[in-house]
């Protein structure tokens, strides 16, 4: 791979020890997916960041890290944080803090784009949650491989991130063709066309015909649920998405998708509300349409939900939804909004036992985890909830 | 014998041979504060890497992993050498910030568990005593 003199001279420590740790790991990655150099990025969003995921083994490394002066050189913010019992949140409140100390925004989030970190057309980035890189390539049309949280953090330190895979021309183009005869009209229709893909393609970038999603919302919880249950991180959507008609380079294979399909997927997540103890809204982290939206339909329920509602969403949006009144709607029926954090990446086992859901990802995780699970529209999970 | 590969982490090494034949997850697959490798799907669980050269066909599982890696080194249990036949980004993510020398490209069917190698990742050779 090529270097440039300054980035010689940070790979041979004369920047110090961060620095050039940080340069040998773009330079491994760039070596091992063979890249031609590197390229600057405008934003990074780094994994890594509950303790649950990175451990006491992660927690050395940051601290390592962060007293060799390690410091970001583009705006960065961090995923979604874990919540946990007093021991664990003290945990939680280190890894942040070793975090700030390296010049990190404390955004804990999986959608920064509904704050500051939004990425336009082109822009070449090194983001590491998986639903975030679905978003930022697909419906920004930025551009991003899926960064592991070291690789993601090593970017935003040296600023640059090695020429390769998505942010390359060719690796963009559509592997395959899928026609959707199927009516996917809502949230969790979305969800489950998602995960049937997800399943089906694995790495593939799809080109999706015969959707016409109402919300931009739809196909974030689509990206979501597809990079969860396989490793999609791009997809073009016919006349929505803004890479599309450049997407079809040559005959591909071509798949089609049912009503058997998407109704396979909703049926396997059909737990009974005797078994759910709580509701969560906000996977991937709510916009605030979706704040709105829960707000009114638990206005038209009438009474206060007997079951706890949650709905995560990044500080932004949590702090709009205060300004606007939804929060104390939202509060008055047994909901609450939670900023920065994220059930999947918190030890909750023991708390709750049963999650019922609007989303695709957290259905699969949380049965993976051993919950009970109820996949659902918002406005029937609000209708019918105990 | 002599074998050919790649460097990933440069640096020497040698020592006694941990073979696994199957691919190794780090995050839930190897106790970073022994070194024992406790995978359940692994061929060499219940074998610790603490002092070895290690070699495995390719990484799997959680990006965490290369924390794992470099909670081994710091509690004095890391592998002296990682020898792969295909790097990606978690293992060699873990070498590099660990300061484990790593070579990959080496058909690792070729290595048996208990022979001693020397590895010069510099030159991302591996040579097996006869």
């Amino acid at each position: 791979m090529y270097l440039t003199k300054e980035e010689e001279l940070i790979l041979a420590g004369e920047y110090g020890y961060a620095l050039q740790k940080a340069m040998e790991i773009l330079v491994a990655l760039g070596e091992i997916y063979g890249a031609e150099r590197l390229i600057p990025i405008k934003s990074a969003q780094i994994a890594g960041v509950s303790y649950k995921n990175i451990g006491d083994a992660g927690m050395e490394f940051l601290r390592d890290f962060a007293d060799a002066g390690a410091k970001v050189s583009v705006y960065t913010t961090l995923n979604p944080a874990g919540i946990g019992d007093d021991e664990f949140m003290e945990k939680q409140r280190e890894v942040l803090e070793l975090y700030r100390r390296m010049g990190i925004e404390i955004t804990s989030t999986c959608t920064p784009y509904y704050g500051a970190n939004l990425p336009k057309f082109g822009d070449h980035i090194a983001w590491s949650e998986s639903s975030a890189v679905s978003f930022a390539n697909s419906i920004l049309g930025a551009r991003t491989n899926r960064e592991g949280g070291p690789s993601s953090l090593a970017a935003a330190i040296v600023g640059k991130t090695p020429n390769y895979g998505l942010h390359l021309d060719e690796n963009r183009k559509a592997t395959v063709v899928v026609n959707v005869d199927a009516e996917v009209e809502t949230f969790v229709d979305y969800a489950a066309l998602g995960y049937h893909l997800g399943r089906t393609l694995g790495n593939d970038v799809p080109y999706i015909r015969g959707l016409k999603p109402e919300r931009t919302e739809f196909l974030k919880e689509m990206g979501a649920a597809m990079a969860a249950s396989g490793s999609i991180a791009l997809y073009h959507v016919e006349g929505e998405t803004p890479e599309y008609r450049a997407a079809i380079a040559e005959e591909l294979e071509t798949i089609t998708v049912e009503d058997s399909d998407i109704r396979a997927v909703r049926g396997e997540f059909r737990d009974d509300w005797t078994d759910i103890d709580m509701i969560l809204i906000g996977c991937p982290h709510a916009s605030l349409g979706e704040v709105k939206e829960i707000a009114e339909l638990l206005r038209m329920r009438g009474r206060p939900l007997r079951i706890p509602l949650f709905i995560t969403a990044s500080g932004a949006v949590k702090a709009l939804a205060d300004a606007l009144g939804y929060t104390e709607i939202i509060e008055r029926y047994n909901g609450r909004i939670i900023a920065d954090v994220c059930f999947v990446v918190s030890p909750i086992k023991g708390w709750y036992s049963g999650i019922a859901t609007n989303s695709g990802k957290s259905a699969f995780y949380f049965r993976s985890f051993g919950f009970h699970v109820r996949l659902d529209d918002a406005e029937n999970l609000i209708r019918e909830a105990p | 014998m002599k074998l050919r590969g790649r460097k990933i982490v440069g640096g020497k090494a040698e020592g006694e041979l941990v073979v696994s034949r199957k691919a190794l997850s780090f995050l839930g697959g190897v106790d970073p504060e022994t070194g024992i490798v406790t995978d359940a799907e692994s061929d060499i669980r219940g074998q610790s890497i603490a002092g070895k050269i290690l070699a495995f066909p390719r990484g799997k599982g959680s990006t965490v992993g290369s924390y794992v890696i470099y909670a081994l080194k710091k509690n004095g249990k890391a592998p002296k050498a990682i020898i792969v036949g295909e790097a990606e980004t978690i293992v060699a993510t873990g070498a590099i910030i660990a300061g484990i020398p790593m070579v990959d490209g080496i058909d690792v069917s070729r290595l048996r568990s208990g022979e001693r190698v020397k590895v010069d990742a510099d030159s991302g050779e591996v040579e097996v005593e006869e």
